[in-house]
């Protein structure tokens, strides 16, 4: 018998019976359908991290200074005061690793501006700062190395600042806004960069030179933190040591005293945030194939009910010369049709259904060919592991019983 | 392989027994010897009382079952000593069945049950559409090809039953108890179809228990008590 027959007897098989050939196939359907949307779920959280790791920077190292020892209790790294605009300056010239540096002096406020006013963060940084965190004007211009060396009033709104302040549409560029009652002069305007993987808003930020805001708003001389973009990926680690080498050097620290500052690498808490994302994916995975198992176990049940049902048509099929294989070939593709059919409406149905996820709860959903893959693949494997019972049942009936059967 | 007119010997049964065993002691001899040569171009009736062993033996004849002890030779070839899958193909290529209950596919048409018997050998589907419309047309069925067995007469039904066993040119077509389902006016007509079948040379082997359909045959072959008691 050839194969396209045994195609075509098994869809006429199946539409005989439609309701039952939908609710077999809704199984697999909804099997199929959890684990791709699933997959989808977790992938998109993956590729989550990976954007806001992105939109942090690319390569980047946070040195703080260490943390401030008192009596035996440790304060918490950046509680020490140990970096100084020298270290800084050190950095960039003697680590070859480092391709731009800028310390983050982070002060908080109140910030007016006519009759509004908005509470945030001022960040003092340097002209390279938007060059390691890879962030764009949305207008106007960043200030300048002169204005960082000047300590010139002037400053950056974030987006959601503009939003606060100049809510009526004004342009704030040229404007004067007070920050802390200290006026200073708005030059630009940051894009807009949404939320980071912790949901914190980066666009509410201000940002001025570090030099101003030391000598305006914190009145400390120190470094709070700073920011460094290696040269590459690779440079990570050759970053990481020369700077240990530069700061420990300048910072006369003994060899077996420890570091009083510390490096942190961001590939290493997003890799961390990843595996616990894997971990979930992979859960979701596991819930969703038992799932398909259920729907596998459903079509062997219908394909076992259907070869009783059908014995007599077996016992015909064998008189005129059907051999067990050809009956077994009839029922195993009938439970693959079953199965594939089920599996392709399911793939089609996660997709949509990650779809109408990300429009509804605004989750990040991404479907890979790979996930895809993997439920047609498993829907094949469940169609022929779950079919091979009953089609084997069937093809080793005695004719004379099946001929007989009522 | 022949007899004295000149006919070829189609099937050639000898001392053939069947026993069934039910449980661990109980032995049901089916059949306590049986041999019976057949001769192309025959119409046997084989008649017999309900256990007398007819079923049992027309089951060996048509391979669906193989004799306990003896041998049975089908058109020169030794089939009980064949395998389930052997025996497959014979009865694909040298048998044709008609069965009391008609036993066509429900939900499939006349000319797909008339194919059926072809879709287990290699040959094209044009080839197999002529054949089933060409079996259809020699029992009187060309118009209704298309029509489901639930809506067609007994007759009707028999009718193509009987062209599905014609359609690969079998050398025997068995016919187990073929009217049984019918009533005595259908029955006529079904056996003159027979008839005329093996007027065409085609050789029947028909169970009956009804004297009259009987009378329709050339040769009786009566069974009692697993035995032939007259031929």
């Amino acid at each position: 018998m050839k194969l396209l027959n045994i195609l075509l007897s098994a869809f006429r098989a199946l539409i005989r019976n439609k309701l039952r050939t939908l609710l077999t196939m809704l199984g697999m359907i909804i099997g199929v359908g959890a684990v791709i949307i699933m997959l989808a779920i977790g992938e998109g959280a993956q590729n989550a991290v990976k954007e806001s790791i992105n939109s942090l920077g690319s390569n980047i190292l946070i040195l703080m200074p260490g943390s401030f020892n008192q009596g035996g209790v440790h304060m918490g790294a950046g509680t020490r005061s140990s970096l100084t605009e020298d270290d800084i300056n050190a950095i960039a010239r003697e680590c070859p690793s480092v391709k731009y540096i800028t310390p983050v002096v982070t002060t908080g406020g109140q910030i007016v501006y006519g009759n509004m006013n908005w509470a945030t963060r001022t960040m003092g940084v340097n002209d390279q700062y938007l060059d390691i965190r890879q962030w764009k004007m949305g207008s106007g211009d960043f200030f300048t190395d002169q204005d960082v060396k000047g300590g010139a009033k002037v400053c950056i709104l974030g987006q959601t600042v503009v939003d606060n302040l100049f809510g009526d549409g004004t342009d704030p560029i040229e404007q004067t806004i007070r920050i802390r009652n200290k006026p200073f002069r708005v030059v630009g305007v940051l894009s807009k960069k949404g939320q980071n993987s912790e949901g914190q808003d980066q666009d509410d930020v201000i940002l001025a030179p570090y030099t101003t805001v030391q000598k305006r708003l914190s009145f400390n001389q120190w470094i709070g933190q700073a920011m460094i973009s290696c040269v590459s990926a690779d440079g990570i680690n050759s970053a990481t040591k020369e700077i240990t080498e530069v700061l420990r050097m300048r910072h006369k620290t003994l060899p077996q005293d420890p570091d009083d500052f510390t490096i942190r690498n961001q590939a290493d808490i997003a890799s961390m945030r990843n595996q616990t994302n894997e971990t979930m994916t992979i859960l979701l995975a596991c819930i969703a194939g038992v799932s398909l198992l259920v729907g596998g176990i459903g079509i062997m049940n219908i394909m076992l009910v259907s070869v009783t049902e059908r014995t007599r048509e077996i016992g015909i099929r064998m008189s005129v010369g059907a051999k067990g294989s050809d009956i077994l070939t009839q029922f195993l593709i009938e439970a693959l049709v079953l199965s594939l059919f089920g599996g392709t409406i399911g793939i089609i149905l996660g997709i949509s259904g990650s779809k109408i996820l990300t429009k509804a709860f605004e989750w990040q959903t991404y479907i890979t060919t790979f996930s895809v893959m993997l439920s047609f693949g498993f829907s094949i494997v469940i169609g022929i592991f779950f079919g091979w019972y009953p089609a084997r049942k069937a093809a080793m009936l005695d004719p004379i019983d099946a001929l007989r059967y009522e | 392989m022949s007899d004295n007119n000149g006919r070829k010997k189609v099937i050639e049964i000898s001392h053939v027994t069947k026993v069934y065993k039910l449980g661990d002691e109980v032995d049901v001899h089916a059949l306590r010897g049986v041999s019976l040569d057949i001769y192309q171009g025959e119409f046997i009736a084989i008649m017999g009382a309900s256990g007398s062993g007819k079923s049992t033996f027309m089951n060996i004849l048509g391979c669906l079952d193989k004799p306990t002890k003896g041998n049975y030779m089908l058109d020169g070839i030794d089939v009980g000593s064949l395998s389930r899958d052997k025996l497959a193909e014979i009865r694909n290529k040298k048998l044709g069945f008609v069965f009391q209950g008609f036993n066509l596919l429900s939900r499939t048409s006349a000319i797909e049950n008339t194919e059926l018997p072809l879709f287990y050998c290699s040959i094209s589907q044009k080839r197999r559409k002529e054949k089933a419309l060409d079996a259809l047309k020699r029992v009187g069925l060309g118009e209704r090809i298309n029509h489901y067995p639930n809506q067609l007469s007994g007759g009707q039904q028999q009718r193509v039953a009987i062209a599905r066993s014609l359609v690969n040119d079998p050398t025997i077509i068995l016919a187990d108890e073929p009217t049984g389902n019918l009533d005595s006016r259908t029955s006529v007509e079904v056996m003159g179809i027979f008839q005329e079948l093996n007027n065409q040379g085609i050789t029947i082997v028909l169970v009956t228990h009804e004297p009259d359909i009987a009378d329709f045959t050339k040769r009786h072959v009566i069974f009692k008590d697993g035995k032939i008691k007259s031929d």
